[in-house]
């Protein structure tokens, strides 16, 4: 009996391996789990394969690359994950999938500040989080993220869900400048000023400025490109002025899309070759070109358009502290009870 | 064929059929199916009771009060809104003749075909602020901004509720309906002849009658309320579906979802008690034999006015909007939507809605089979065991389906590098295989409960009869019984097809990277507000969902054999 199942088992087995194709070890191939749009990375992997014949299989995601990564443990196919901002970059450092990545290049093209401690994760572009303003309701030359808790701005605000990566990484940098009692009082206080409960995503709130529904919303930079590039958009984004925040202090806060090498990676110096490219002077470019995004490489020009929205003060905090705290802002938008 | 109960042909078939010679391996594959079906539940309790990290202590301080406030006053107002909805247009469609009403009996169903997160973004996109009919307000009164004038917010608790209620009433319909048309005339001669008004009938006579069918029905409206993602999320109604994705996807915690994931299974099986236990009563109730079929009073003057306009309007909100909505974009947006993309997604869908229909019809026949060959209370008990799925709302059988997948995966992996020095790789996880497994366990149900009703209408006596002839029970399920049954399965496997199309939580999580169904790329543009560019998937959806809604209503007005 024991043996018969035994050898059912094995003959089980034996159908498994051809049907499943084992993870590929292909000689020139690179394997990349993405957070981040199809419009965007396809152009910059096009160019990466022209250029080294190294091709790349990406598949894209909207969430749980983390959860996925931690199943598939180290029979994992992906090398690189590419993701959309610090929180997931965050999320990857703490289920413990990603690998250090010792690289002149990488530490030459990108800033400390925007780089792991570990050199597990590595920032390849940098975006504000930016307050517009209706032109014809305000008349603000100079605010800060602090000012929003103020009365004056009663029902006049909008924004995404408090719980959204973008948002969470402005109140974790709230919490590091200010401490957690204080920014949970001035989390409470911009809940109490939203003129509706968050809905939507940060284009959605600059239409509602143009609808007259508030005045006031906070989204990312480049949101603005892409809606004065959009011909169904460009009117909620002419109806608004993009402030940079804190200019008066310690500067507007920033965070960063980024990469980090997994644990498991089957083709790990064809992914290391691939980070490079996307931080070099090409590649950062092309995604503010496409994207309207900060490059990170020093020296390297955003877009025209980019430039055109002026030059700012950048907050110092290294990225990496925001990260650490995303788990309390995650929290305390709970407590606060943000979105309801 | 004569008419002859159920309960009997149980009785005879038991009789007939317990001397199966093979009637073990048919109770062993009950076993198996329920076992198979039954895990992801098992996998959820067990995350739930070790998780990695207790967030149980953070959710209870903050906001599982407020997930499960949501919920309770979400279920509520559906539960009373659906039921008021359903009963009375029931009522009305049975008991009385109005203009109308033999178009409205089966267009009462069409509601059914569209999903509630579909319903809640044509809503939004009408009534919002820029919307169509807001504007044309502005236009009106000569008003210029929000300040000017009070609009009711569609994206709220209040408007989830509209929203849910228009599109589940029917479930309620359905039921109530046909209990109340096998009621005999005399009931109602009766309570006519002593003077009751219609009203007074109502609460004394129906209410009673219908009180089992309703609870059945109403069981099925909140499941499906407690299952919805895509209109919670989108409206920011924090219900514990919505909190089990956030505890999950944003704050990365497995174990604190399966903790809300607990919670959901137990108000499931709540519900699916409550629906068994009023099941058992609606036998009593039905009348004997049947005096004289019930003959619908005619309505006259401003009450049929009033019963036309009632049904009319749950038909013209409840799918005459939406369908005229999503029919306008797709038009509209043709061009920019009939593209390659399009066809990818409808075969993704369509390919996992085959998949899954025809796995099911079998499973469902076998196990249904099974309990005809080699009836006993254990093997009745496992059957039962396998439709337990179907009161679990999607995204909780999403984490049942990962955690023990991920395991499977693993665990072969390693066996196979110990023994053979070679690694397996993830067989199941990530892929289809993952998918079709939450599908399955989901609407076992529905294929088993078809192919047991199917089965009880063919008389044991053909059973007999065959295995005289020397036939074996795979032999006899075969030649006998399949051709016989076609028509009940192929119902079944059209319900789990389009329920499969339509289903969205546990394919949002489940599905393989890069891998988009029309329901979840229909979610990801309408929540960025670009419900034009997705019209084109939803109507499809909703083109689909009218199919069963047809056979539904056969069904249920059919002659019973």
């Amino acid at each position: 009996m024991q043996k018969k199942t035994a050898s059912v088992f094995k003959a089980a087995l034996f159908t498994a391996f051809s049907l499943t194709p084992l993870a590929t070890q292909a000689a020139e191939e690179v394997n990349v789990y993405s957070y981040r749009q199809e419009f965007l990375i396809q152009p910059l992997i096009d160019t990466f394969t022209n250029q080294t014949n190294i091709k790349v299989n990406v598949v894209f995601a909207k969430e749980g690359v983390a959860e996925r990564l931690k199943r598939e443990g180290a029979n994992s196919p992906a090398d690189l994950v590419l993701t959309t901002d610090i929180g997931q970059l965050q999320e990857l450092t703490d289920a413990k999938v990603l690998q250090p990545v010792k690289s002149d290049v990488l530490n030459a093209n990108i800033p400390e500040q925007y780089q792991a401690q570990d050199d597990a994760w590595f920032g390849l572009t940098a975006r504000a989080r930016v307050i517009y303003a209706s032109k014809e309701r305000t008349d603000v030359k100079s605010i800060s993220y602090e000012d929003l808790a103020k009365p004056e701005w009663k029902g006049r605000i909008c924004t995404r869900s408090g719980k959204h990566p973008y948002n969470i990484g402005l109140i974790a940098s709230m919490i590091a400048h200010h401490g957690e009692a204080k920014t949970e009082e001035w989390l409470r206080g911009v809940k109490e000023n939203l003129a509706r409960k968050p809905q939507g995503n940060d284009r959605a709130q600059v239409k509602a400025i143009k609808d007259g529904i508030c005045d006031v919303s906070l989204g990312n930079s480049y949101y603005y490109g892409l809606m004065l590039t959009d011909e169904n958009q460009i009117e909620w984004a002419r109806a608004v002025n993009l402030i940079f925040p804190n200019q008066e202090n310690r500067g507007s806060h920033v965070n960063i899309s980024g990469v980090g090498l997994t644990k498991s990676s089957p083709n790990k110096a064809n992914a290391i070759k691939l980070m490079e490219f996307l931080s070099e002077k090409l590649a950062q470019k092309m995604y503010s070109e496409q994207n309207y995004e900060y490059p990170v490489k020093p020296g390297v020009e955003p877009s025209g358009l980019v430039l055109s929205w002026g030059e700012f003060k950048r907050d110092e905090l290294p990225l990496y502290k925001v990260g650490e705290l995303r788990e309390k802002a995650v929290k305390m938008v709970d407590r606060v009870d943000f979105d309801g | 064929m004569e008419a002859v109960s159920a309960p009997v042909i149980r009785e005879l078939s038991k009789h007939a059929t317990t001397g199966a010679p093979d009637a073990r391996r048919w109770r062993y594959f009950s076993a198996i199916v329920a076992l198979i079906a039954v895990i992801p539940l098992l996998a959820v309790i067990y995350v739930a009771f070790f998780p990695t990290e207790n967030i149980w202590p953070h959710l209870w301080s903050t906001v599982l009060p407020r997930y499960l406030k949501a919920t309770f006053f979400l279920m509520l107002g559906v539960g009373l809104l659906a039921t008021f909805f359903g009963v009375t247009s029931a009522w009305l469609v049975a008991f009385y003749r109005f203009p109308g009403r033999k178009l409205f009996s089966w267009a009462l169903l069409l509601p059914f075909a569209v999903p509630a997160y579909v319903i809640a973004y044509v809503y939004t996109d009408l009534l919002e602020y820029s919307g169509p009919v807001q504007a044309l307000l502005r236009e009106w009164f000569g008003w210029r901004t929000p300040r000017d004038y009070w609009f009711p917010q569609i994206r709220s608790l209040g408007g989830a509720i509209i929203m849910f209620s228009l599109v589940l009433y029917p479930y309620i319909y359905l039921t109530c309906r046909a209990a109340l048309m096998e009621q005999s005339d005399s009931l109602l001669m009766a309570s006519r002849s002593l003077g009751a008004g219609a009203l007074r009938t109502f609460y004394r006579i129906v209410l009673p009658i219908i009180r089992p069918a309703l609870a059945v029905g109403l069981a099925l409206v909140l499941m499906e309320t407690l299952n919805d993602f895509g209109a919670v999320s989108f409206f920011a109604v924090q219900t514990l579906t919505a909190g089990l994705y956030d505890t999950w996807l944003n704050l990365g915690n497995v174990g604190g979802a399966a903790q809300i994931a607990a919670l959901m299974v137990g108000i499931s099986l709540a519900l699916l008690y409550l629906e068994r236990a009023s099941r058992h009563k609606s036998k009593s109730y039905q009348s004997g034999g049947r005096t004289r079929p019930l003959t619908p009073a005619q309505l006259t003057g401003k009450s049929a006015y009033i019963a036309s306009t009632f049904c009319f309007l749950l038909v013209f909100f409840g799918f005459l909007v939406p369908a005229s909505v999503l029919g306008y974009y797709s038009i509209e947006y043709f061009d920019v939507t009939w593209n390659a993309e399009f066809f990818r997604l409808a075969m993704n869908s369509l390919q996992l809605a085959t998949i899954a229909a025809g796995l099911l019809v079998v499973v469902g026949a076998l196990l249904a089979y099974s309990q005809r060959i080699a009836p006993s209370a254990l093997n009745k008990s496992m059957a039962r065991l396998a439709s337990v799925g179907y009161a679990m709302p999607g995204a909780v059988l999403a984490i049942g389906v990962i955690v023990p997948l991920g395991a499977l995966d693993n665990g072969i992996d390693g066996v196979a590098r110990d023994y053979f020095n070679i690694s397996t790789g993830l067989i199941f996880s990530g892929t289809i295989a993952a998918i079709i497994y939450a599908y399955s366990a989901r609407f076992l149900a529905i294929s088993l409960g078809s192919a047991e009703s199917g089965l009880g209408r063919i008389t044991p006596s053909m059973d007999q009869a065959a295995r005289t002839l020397g036939h074996g029970s795979l032999s006899i399920l075969t030649k006998v019984h399949l051709p016989l049954l076609s028509r009940s399965m192929l119902t079944a496997a059209i319900i789990v097809f389009v329920d499969v199309l339509k289903e969205l939580p546990a394919t949002l999580i489940l599905r393989p990277f890069n891998f988009e169904t029309l329901a979840t790329y229909l979610y990801q543009y309408a929540s960025d507000e670009l419900l034009e560019h997705s019209a084109l998937a939803a109507m499809f959806i909703v083109a689909t969902g009218i199919i069963p809604v047809i056979l539904l209503n056969r069904a249920s007005t059919a002659k019973q054999y």
